[in-house]
């Protein structure tokens, strides 16, 4: 508290300890406990965003949007009007459009997922130094990438949610169960999020960026039994799929589109992108940890 | 601020009166990268209520003890305490009471001169009306008010450097550290922040500095430590070293040659030691205008001519055989 104006939250009067510069520890200051220090950070990030939002807006609603209107329409068409109607799907058929609009879900968060990590993290780290700034605090790097991931996190969640709710008035959901779709694409993001988080903490240009967007990203968008069934690829390739995020996020967000959950799929579904999660945000904090504190 | 500066000073003659345990206290500190050793087993201290500061070229090991002592950088081998804590084991503690301005600006461009403020003031554990009202004390003292609500990106290099001033005192620090701090500005931008940094040391606030500009060092320092190749080679006021290491004044000689050297025989004895710099010659001599009387009487004819007093930065060349800025 300030002594004169008796203002402010302060634990202790001006910063300085009672038995002036004699007590050597540092006053109790006002602090975050451990588990919340990480929340201001979520802060700036809103802030930030708050300047940029319209432009996230339109790049994050609109390819999603051409690509419902241009596949899930256009070779909808095609597609429901071969011999067998539709797309096979675990024992039924579904009209194209309600295949892959809940796949274009899945994958748009994969994108924004790894966007939202790879620039934006090297830029923290190296051209703005925001991260460097924040840990001259008593932020640590633990409170860094919790503030990271809850910021991708809930856009993610935001994003998601718009194009459910973008997506309805063309009848591509079958079920309200298509809400839990949202949890289940924002984790799907953040497995691609946080994995190239450590990426990005570990490169010294953004070279490697690119070449993750067009040798991982863009590969993964396409047999990920996005745009048709992984049944449809050879047989040895078919495992590959299971290994990758993007499938599980893809297969649990049709399930809860359509309304034919199968529980234990789902649920092994969910449990794998928790575990690509959990596996992302280990490595990350390890990388971000030898980027920043040396 | 003024409430915290009259009782910083207030605290800070109550610990001068006897000798209080130092704020910074290393000892055989060390950092390596690898195979490359930044700092090399240094001790230093500082007191509560001092200035100090570490000169030295670029490379001299200066910003990673700064780092070390900023508790974001792993310390090597030695040992290193800040208010008596161990930054391996107390860094968030350590740096809730540190203020921080780096080598190069981490403003954030993108946000308002407020915000910045704002911001980092809610890092610190502040609320959003304690954040507020520092703000605008901070600005009033940074100079920065007119533009709180405009964005940093379009500000100039001295307004960026004095609002990264003012964000490491949002916290009201008990150190701030400064790195470089007024490098890369022009004169003018220069001495105004001088004149902030001076203020600050008035009101008590505890200085660390790290410069390679040995009038920076003159100007904010009681006391210094010269670093050369992670080392420290010399230790004490400006004034002191100056005394120690060189002569009153100085006598620079130019000459039309390439190599200035071969002038040497002819200027030697004038002072009591002469350097050779490539583009001249250094006489230090008490009386300098004395020595430049006795070389015209010599029939030494130089291009220019001038004495000028002994600086620092004298203080380095003799101590390491280089100029501090190349």
């Amino acid at each position: 508290m300030d002594p004169q104006t008796g203002a402010g939250a302060r634990t202790q009067a001006d910063g300085i300890p009672d038995g002036g510069y004699a007590a050597l520890p540092p006053d109790p200051r006002a602090t975050l406990p451990p588990v919340r220090r990480w929340l201001p950070i979520l802060g700036y990030h809103a802030r930030v965003f708050r300047r940029v939002w319209r432009g996230v807006v339109y790049s994050r609603l609109g390819s999603p949007l051409l690509a419902l209107l241009a596949v899930g329409w256009g070779v909808g068409l095609l597609v429901d009007r071969g011999g067998r109607g539709g797309v096979p799907w675990h024992g039924v058929t579904l009209p194209y459009a309600v295949f892959v609009v809940p796949a274009i879900l899945a994958s748009t968060a994969m994108m924004t997922g790894f966007g939202e990590s790879s620039w934006p993290v090297l830029a923290a780290i190296k051209w703005q130094g925001t991260y460097h700034a924040m840990l001259a605090t008593p932020m640590r790097t633990r409170d860094i990438l919790a503030g990271h991931v809850a910021q991708v996190g809930w856009q993610l969640a935001a994003g998601a949610a718009a194009i459910v709710a973008l997506a309805a008035p063309f009848g591509v959901w079958h079920s309200w169960w298509v809400l839990a779709a949202v949890p289940v694409a924002t984790l799907t993001g953040l497995g691609f999020a946080t994995v190239m988080t450590a990426v990005a903490a570990r490169s010294e240009t953004e070279g490697w960026f690119t070449a993750i967007f067009r040798v991982v990203a863009t590969p993964l968008m396409l047999f990920s039994g996005t745009y048709f069934p992984i049944e449809s690829l050879p047989t040895m390739l078919q495992p590959l799929a299971w290994a990758t995020p993007l499938w599980h996020g893809v297969e649990a967000c049709r399930a809860f589109a359509t309304g034919l959950v199968d529980v234990g799929a789902v649920l092994g579904h969910v449990a794998a992108l928790v575990g690509f999660c959990a596996v992302g945000v280990a490595w990350s904090a390890r990388e971000l940890h030898r980027r920043l504190v040396r | 601020m003024s409430a915290r500066v009259a009782s910083l000073s207030r605290v800070t003659a109550r610990a001068d009166a006897d000798s209080p345990p130092a704020l910074i206290e290393a000892s055989a500190l060390t950092k390596r990268f690898g195979d490359f050793t930044a700092v090399d087993a240094i001790d230093v201290q500082v007191h509560a209520g001092e200035s100090f500061g570490f000169l030295g070229p670029n490379g001299a090991g200066k910003s990673s003890t700064m780092r070390m002592i900023a508790a974001v950088s792993p310390v090597t081998s030695g040992t290193l305490r800040i208010f008596g804590l161990d930054p391996a084991t107390h860094g968030p503690d350590i740096r809730s009471a540190l203020g921080v301005v780096p080598q190069k600006d981490t403003l954030d461009e993108e946000l308002t001169v407020e915000e910045n403020l704002w911001i980092y003031g809610r890092y610190f554990g502040l609320s959003w009306a304690e954040c507020r009202r520092r703000t605008v004390e901070l600005l009033d003292f940074a100079q920065l008010s007119e533009r709180a609500s405009d964005k940093v990106e379009p500000l100039s290099g001295g307004m960026k450097r004095r609002l990264t001033i003012a964000r490491s005192l949002i916290n009201e620090p008990r150190i701030l550290l400064l790195d470089e701090p007024t490098t890369g500005l022009d004169p003018q931008a220069r001495h105004v922040l001088w004149d902030r940094l001076f203020r600050l040391k008035r009101q008590g606030v505890t200085l660390v500095v790290t410069t390679h500009y040995m009038d920076e060092a003159e100007q904010l320092c009681d006391r210094l430590v010269v670093m050369d190749h992670g080392r420290i080679v010399a230790e004490g006021s400006p004034r002191a070293l100056i005394e120690q290491h060189a002569t009153r004044e100085v006598l620079e000689l130019r000459f039309a040659d390439e190599d200035s050297a071969v002038h040497l025989p002819s200027v030697e004895g004038l002072g009591e030691r002469v350097e050779v710099l490539p583009d001249r010659l250094l006489v230090y001599a008490d009386d300098g205008d004395g020595a430049l009387a006795a070389a015209h009487a010599r029939g030494v004819e130089p291009l220019s001519a001038l004495v000028r007093r002994a600086s620092l930065e004298d203080v380095f060349l003799h101590l390491t055989g280089r100029t501090l800025v190349d």
